[in-house]
């Protein structure tokens, strides 16, 4: 009897503890964003409001899982991805809640956020075609789809099928052509490929700047910190490079987004919607800008240096969540096609 | 004294003989079920339906993944065995130049994590790296004008990975030759037998199954590599687990990927003790005088030197340096308070997770000795898989058992007491702890169990006939005898630990850090020079147990003077 008593005492004194510690003004953060490119920001958002941010960084694909597996009695309050597709997925296993603020839905453009508020954009990270200077006219140069045409042959550089951002591209096509004629093209672009797939997207890059190949796919950002590199190759690569934006005169260059959205067992849910709230803030915003070349997901931002000097562009339109919704079509096509 | 009353006596006597063996028993049984939690947990979505992806998979990539897998095994298993075996005859049955210093040095490439070599050489190697531009700036040439090894291929990849592999083969190989009895070589010699048929014909034969428990390890190893062939683009079957993972987003298919490619694994160890049969590899005297060493002159010499010089200089020399003239321009900016802590939690985990790895493999080691039932040599075997299951398959076993005894008992003390308990190993270093165990227990069981192959069972009779009780047995002869093999034990998994990313990445908790992440972090978003810093750390704290190690190894020859 008494054994018991003193079980039962412990218990709530472990339990008084808990929610002490609880208590705490804190908001736990599972991250696939890397540590060097979210914790100055968190840092601040601290300095800000007094809340601790707690920090586990890692895949996306693995945090998701992480958060499925711990069911209610997760500690996250907040999922941070790179890529909108994750965050579609994640709403769709039902660990993500749709929170309202009004501060979200007024700055943060509808193409870039989840309808029902499972989700925000916070970045947005374009996908165009680079070119190497002098040997491309860029008036050759006009779609995605046109990169098909055999004049291409043995002349494009873009890294393997396994990337998420080839991946949210094909997937954009088929939003856009449907499945058979982005098969047909991707067969056709995988026959124009200069080398098979193989490292990341500064690699296509320095690839196409050494005579590799005359076109790469890569991301914006990956150009623009090559530009900024200590090391004077990498910076000899990038100067080498144009940026062209494509299906200007259509659907326009394809997109795709960081966000984040509330975990359903959130139990900092104030807390997550201030942090939110805070990274799409002005100061937030230009420090994505400035520190990592990406591009600010709300108007009225100073873009970096680098970003004016590649112009405005028009955006793909399509709601990231249908990119979601497509990856795993758009990587069987990828594998049907023989892209690596 | 009535019959009645010497029954209960002799009952509990038989009682008591039978309740010693389980202890052993199941000790050993419910350790290895334990440790094959996660790989069950796996197993378990192969009775999932996984859909038409199967059907997807085997149309368009299955075959490439089965092909290169394949074709990568036994490129890397060529380059150890050639790199490893060479070295380790060359150490330790010649005499040369430099022989005292590459015994050790040779152990070094352990210390990189083979992802790290795969950076730095296609920083180097490849087509817009230094030294092909500065040929074709040389002679004007092109692309197209002039041939040069891709290195980001599948060939690539098999040098990669057999220049940081092969350190295991030549450990073990070298441990091999150094037990052989001088009589063995004796008797061969006095036959006729010079240095290269008693090398072929009794050496290497001898020495076989060290050689394979290399062998073994490199191969588990091989198949369980992502962050190399990833990075090369080359399809394997570790690949292919993740993008029908990720990609499909279909765990089950996924999990059928991990079984299958356990299978294989189990399927290969299978096939090699079929081979080796009855064949008995005890030794049978006990003469280990210092081994006459051929003393090697004029080209023999200058081959042996470059057989030890190149894959020391290839495997640690060149992405050593590498990093250190990258790390000589970002350490200034990039070591800090933070970077202290991340190398106390790189230390502290890798400690830890080898002593819980090694305690546990003396408890399987001396179970199987002991009680050497097809049940508990079966239980061995299964706890000792987990080597070859890439460490996110790991991972994912891991968390979703943890997750689900958590919420369960969360649940109950909810429905008990009111209290929620939230979770209680899920994201804490315990459940890391466990996964590194379950991932790098194969290391030290191999090991142990190697170290206690040389104990002959005659020595614990004879101890027991001068009446020691076993675990006196344990104390007095075994550890004395056992000191080095669980040396080496230690520092194996503690170097495994600290170069592991995947388990660590995953289940860590909040605000913790290690090297290996550090790494990963900055050379995913593809700033190697960042990287340099983390990744040399990595290196160095490598580098000290396997010099440790390697002196260790030197001195375990039984009869060898300590002193020397």
């Amino acid at each position: 009897m008494r054994s018991r008593f003193l079980l039962l005492a412990g218990l709530m004194a472990l339990g008084l503890f808990a929610a002490a510690a609880q208590a705490a003004e804190e908001v736990n953060l599972y991250s696939a964003r890397k540590e060097e490119l979210i914790k100055p920001l968190l840092e601040r958002f601290t300095a800000q409001t007094g809340i601790e941010v707690n920090l586990v960084t890692g895949k996306a694909d693995t945090l998701l899982q992480r958060l499925q597996s711990e069911g209610r009695n997760t500690p996250a309050d907040l999922l941070l991805t790179t890529d909108a597709g994750r965050l579609h997925r994640a709403k769709e296993a039902g660990v993500l809640q749709a929170v309202q603020s009004a501060v979200l839905d007024q700055t943060i453009p509808a193409s870039y956020r989840d309808p029902e508020g499972h989700w925000y954009g916070l970045s947005v990270r374009a996908r165009p075609i680079m070119y190497v200077k002098g040997k491309v006219d860029p008036a050759e140069l006009s779609t995605y789809e046109a990169l098909a045409d055999p004049k291409w042959k043995g002349r494009i550089c873009i890294r393997s099928s396994e990337n998420i951002y080839n991946q949210s591209l094909v997937a954009s096509m088929i939003a856009s052509n449907g499945v058979e004629a982005t098969e047909a093209w991707a067969r056709k672009l995988v026959a124009n490929f200069a080398q098979p797939p193989r490292g990341g997207d500064r690699d296509q890059i320095s690839a196409a700047a050494a005579g590799r190949c005359d076109i790469a796919i890569a991301n914006t950002y990956y150009l623009a910190m090559m530009l900024d590199d200590a090391d004077d190759r990498q910076r000899g690569a990038a100067e080498r490079m144009g940026v062209f934006w494509p299906n200007q005169n259509d659907r326009g260059a394809h997109v795709n987004v960081s966000g984040a959205g509330v975990t359903a067992a959130s139990r900092n849910k104030a807390n997550a919607i201030k942090l939110l709230e805070f990274l799409t803030s002005d100061a937030a915003q230009q420090w994505y800008a400035e520190t990592n070349h990406e591009y600010p997901v709300r108007d009225g931002i100073a873009w970096s240096e680098t970003l004016e000097d590649w112009g405005q562009f028009m955006a793909d339109a399509v709601n990231m969540g249908r990119l979601g919704e497509l990856n795993a079509q758009a990587l069987m096509l990828m594998d049907r096609a023989g892209w690596k | 004294m009535t019959p009645s009353e010497a029954a209960p006596q002799r009952s509990s006597l038989r009682h008591s003989r039978l309740a010693r063996p389980d202890v052993w028993r199941i000790g050993v049984v419910a350790t290895a079920l334990l440790l094959a939690l996660p790989v069950i947990v796996v197993f378990s979505f192969v009775f999932y339906p996984a859909g038409d992806v199967w059907r997807h998979l085997a149309q368009t990539v299955l075959a490439d993944y089965v092909l290169n897998s394949v074709i990568l095994m036994v490129g890397v298993a060529a380059g150890t065995l050639i790199m490893g075996i060479t070295a380790a005859w060359l150490t330790s049955m010649c005499e040369f130049p430099g022989r005292r210093i590459f015994e050790w040095a040779l152990l070094l490439p352990m210390a990189v994590p083979a992802y790290i070599i795969a950076y730095t050489y296609t920083g180097m190697l490849g087509f817009e790296g230094p030294i092909q531009e500065a040929l074709r700036e040389a002679f004007g040439w092109g692309y197209g004008d002039y041939w040069f090894p891709e290195i980001r291929s599948l060939g690539g990849a098999i040098a990669m990975l057999s220049l940081v592999l092969y350190p295991y083969v030549y450990l073990l190989a070298r441990a091999g030759f150094l037990e052989q009895s001088v009589c063995v070589l004796e008797v061969g010699r006095t036959l006729g037998l010079g240095p290269w048929a008693s090398f072929f014909r009794v050496a290497l034969p001898l020495a076989r199954p060290a050689i394979i428990t290399g062998l073994s390890l490199a191969l588990m190893e091989t198949l369980a590599d992502y962050g190399t062939v990833q990075y090369f683009g080359v399809s394997t079957f570790t690949t292919g687990i993740f993008r029908t993972w990720f990609g499909l987003g279909d765990s089950a298919a996924a999990a059928q990927l991990s079984a299958l490619l356990m299978g294989f694994v189990f399927l290969l160890i299978v096939l090699e003790r079929w081979s080796r049969r009855r064949a008995r590899f005890h030794h049978t005297s006990t003469r280990y005088l210092q081994l006459p060493r051929y003393r090697l002159r004029g080209t023999k010499r200058v081959l042996a030197i470059i057989a030890c010089l190149l894959p020391l200089l290839l495997g640690f020399g060149v992405p050593a340096g590498q990093l250190a003239v990258w790390a000589w321009q970002t350490a200034p900016h990039m070591v800090n308070t933070d970077f202290i802590r991340l190398t106390t939690n790189s230390l502290m985990l890798a400690s830890l997770a080898a002593l819980i790895a090694v305690g546990l493999s003396l408890l399987m080691g001396y179970g199987k000795r002991l009680r050497p039932t097809p049940l508990v040599i079966a239980s061995v075997r299964i706890a000792a898989m987990g080597y070859a299951v890439p460490g996110t398959v790991i991972a994912v076993g891991v968390m979703l058992p943890f997750a689900w005894m958590d919420n369960t008992v969360d649940t109950w003390m909810r429905d008990q007491f009111g209290i929620s308990t939230g979770l209680l190993l899920s994201g804490t270093l315990v459940a890391l702890l466990f996964a590194y165990t379950v991932r790098f227990l194969a290391v030290s069981i191999q090991t142990v169990e190697a170290g206690l192959g040389k104990i002959r069972p005659t020595m614990d009779d004879a101890a027991r006939s001068l009446g020691l009780a076993p675990r006196h047995v344990l104390r007095k002869i075994h550890m004395p005898i056992m000191r080095g093999t669980l040396l080496t034990a230690v520092l194996l998994v503690f170097v495994d630990v600290l170069k592991e990313l995947p388990a660590t990445l995953i289940l860590r908790p909040f605000n913790f850090n290690t090297l290996a992440v550090r790494t990963f972090e900055l050379a995913s978003d593809e700033r190697l020079a960042d990287a340099s810093t983390a990744a040399l750390a990595i290196v160095v704290a490598g580098i000290i147990p396997v010099i440790i190690l390697s002196r260790s190894i030197s001195r375990s020859r039984p009869g060898h003077d300590h002193a020397a």
